[in-house]
């Protein structure tokens, strides 16, 4: 996809997240929305998958470590075909397949249940370890809070890919700057993330914003060319990215929107899919 | 007299990795430092690429086995109980149970006989954890003989398991040719009429020699190994508390949660019957030589048969 259609699909996975929330009357939409490009450039750009064939054993495996985030990515793999868009509004409901926290067992394109913090990146490391043992060449992707980063799990996992020298690893940080409880310089700082990682033996690229699909781009790019060590993408984002009253608001990490709210939303990002679309 | 064969269930663990590894490609093991004690090490030595050390970190090595599960391969991972099931529980819950993937848990070191290292590594409590896990299998082998079998069972078998070994070298008694494992069916080793002694792990051998004891005193027990924790065999449990009318469980785990409290959930369901549990009674271990501990928390043959004695009256 060239940038402006990325550009369009990712406003089509904002609006999924906005009608998941909503629809469920819960759910996480802050950090869903400033992940929705990484989300979008993985799924339509990156990644090697088909959504006709989830379980190719050759295919490249995501991990949403930051499992509450998921309406973002039950949004992309919608968008992506590998179950209907329309699906996105049974998110949180009895019986459906899109769990309030991304299951294995039940949504196909899923490649590792996950929402207990700090829990996705070591269940990444050892796909990455098991592609090395079975000489595969698929990659493994996970997607980090950064506040999550303050579960100690993730560095006992970061210490293990770094020493085995997992460069078909890429760990990504939603750099977004706020947690529940507020700003993570504030609730319990891990800044400097960048020197962390370096610390752990990780080849670190510093993506300034994580909306910018050139930048993105130039970020895994660049992942792709490193060896002999595991990849950190410190992504700096916008929590609520793409719906103005969300924006920086950590109070929407984890409130659905009222249906007052849900029009404006939905207003804004069709606003900016008719822009989109006239350029 | 031919001196009884003794071997600890963690060195048969640590042997049928090796086995298992001569037999399938896709056999990998993880340990978290340990791997001289819990075994791994006999692997690791025929197997070095396979043989995967996290480090002293057990929940990522959970995670880690995890994530290997997904891609074909068949973890083992292994630790001491007291890590494996206790500080890596919520791993165990979220990352292998939920999503329900092929791990292997070997836990080593379980019970008050670890011996000298005392309370903080005897782990009392993981048969307790691992029962409230939807879809694990549980299997606390008798002897090295059950062990290995139940290995080779677990890696035949999709899934989750967690296996529970001893640090103790205990006797090999199911060295016979009619012994066959089977997931999830216990074994009769000795039919009684008067009280059904129900034992899983190391304390099946202490009660056969304890139902010994009673005979003498004209007491006769029926002594049933309970291997598997989980799935249990319901039906095996039900009809021999319908035959004996009295039932005793023994376990080296805690008396909450564990094997007994697994047969009086069946029986208060399905045979209302009454049960003497033997086990920790709710108080930690403690240093000291693992034979005397036995002794000393009556988990030894002379401590089943004391309190079996004084239930029969």
């Amino acid at each position: 996809m060239n940038k402006l259609e990325l550009q369009k699909m990712a406003n089509e996975v904002r609006k999924g997240i906005i009608e998941g929330v909503h629809s469920a009357k819960a759910g996480h939409p802050g950090g869903s929305l400033s992940a929705a490009d990484i989300f979008t450039y993985l799924y339509f750009e990156e990644m090697n998958v088909d959504p006709a064939n989830p379980k190719d054993p050759d295919r490249d495996r995501f991990v949403l470590s930051k499992g509450h985030t998921a309406p973002g990515l039950y949004a992309a793999l919608a968008n992506r075909g590998y179950f209907p868009v329309e699906d996105l509004l049974t998110l949180r409901h009895i019986g459906s397949h899109l769990q309030g926290h991304p299951c294995i067992q039940h949504t196909p394109g899923i490649d590792m249940s996950s929402g207990s913090l700090g829990q996705g990146i070591s269940a990444a490391v050892g796909m990455a370890l098991g592609a090395k043992l079975t000489g595969k060449t698929f990659r493994v992707y996970t997607l980090l809070g950064d506040g999550e980063i303050q579960e100690g799990q993730v560095w006992e996992a970061a210490m293990l890919a770094g020493h085995r020298k997992l460069d078909n690893l890429v760990v990504i940080v939603d750099n977004n700057g706020l947690q529940i409880d507020g700003s993570i310089e504030e609730v319990n700082s891990p800044y400097p993330i960048d020197k962390k990682f370096e610390a752990f033996n990780f080849h670190v690229i510093n993506l300034d914003d994580a909306h910018d699909f050139d930048k993105i781009k130039a970020a895994f790019d660049e992942a792709k060319t490193v060896t002999g060590k595991p990849v950190a993408i410190i992504a700096k984002s916008i929590k609520g990215k793409g719906v103005s009253f969300m924006e920086n608001q950590a109070s929407w990490h984890g409130t659905a929107p009222n249906d007052e709210q849900y029009a404006i939303a939905m207003a804004e990002l069709e606003r900016i899919g008719e822009e989109l679309c006239q350029k | 007299m031919s001196e009884v064969k003794k071997m600890a269930t963690r060195e048969a663990w640590g042997n049928t990795l090796k086995k298992l590894g001569e037999l399938h490609d896709d056999v990998v093991v993880l340990d978290a430092d340990l791997a001289a004690a819990t075994k791994t090490g006999i692997f690791k030595k025929a197997f070095p690429e396979r043989h995967i050390d996290c480090g002293i970190a057990e929940s990522n090595m959970i995670g880690v086995a995890a994530g290997l599960s997904t891609v074909g391969l068949v973890p083992f991972a292994s630790s001491f109980a007291m890590f494996a099931a206790g500080r890596a529980f919520e791993q165990v819950r979220n990352s292998v149970g939920y999503p329900h993937l092929n791990v292997k848990i070997g836990a080593t070191h379980a019970g008050i006989s670890v011996g000298e290292d005392g309370a903080t590594h005897q782990c009392n409590e993981d048969i307790a954890l691992m029962r409230t896990i939807p879809g694990m299998t549980i299997i606390n082998p008798s002897d090295a003989v059950e062990a290995e079998a139940a290995v080779m069972a677990a890696y035949e078998t999709p899934g989750p398991f967690y296996m529970r070994f001893g640090r103790l070298a205990v006797p090999v008694f199911n060295d016979r040719p009619d012994y066959k494992f089977e997931i999830g069916k216990g074994i009769v080793l000795k039919e009684g009429t008067d009280v059904s002694i129900i034992a899983t792990g190391l304390e099946v051998n202490e009660s056969l020699q304890a139902a010994e004891m009673l005979a003498k005193d004209g007491i006769n027990a029926e002594v049933i190994n309970i291997h598997t924790i989980k799935p249990i065999d319901a039906e095996l449990i039900v009809k021999t508390a319908k035959k004996t009318g009295k039932v005793v469980t023994v376990e080296e785990h805690s008396v909450i949660g564990g094997l007994g409290s697994a047969v009086c959930d069946v029986l208060c369901e399905n045979a209302p019957t009454p049960v003497l549990k033997i086990g920790v009674n709710d108080v930690y271990g403690e240093s000291g030589p693992a034979v005397q501990l036995l002794a000393k928390y009556g988990l030894d043959a002379e401590g089943i048969y004391k309190k079996v004695k004084a239930y029969m009256q």
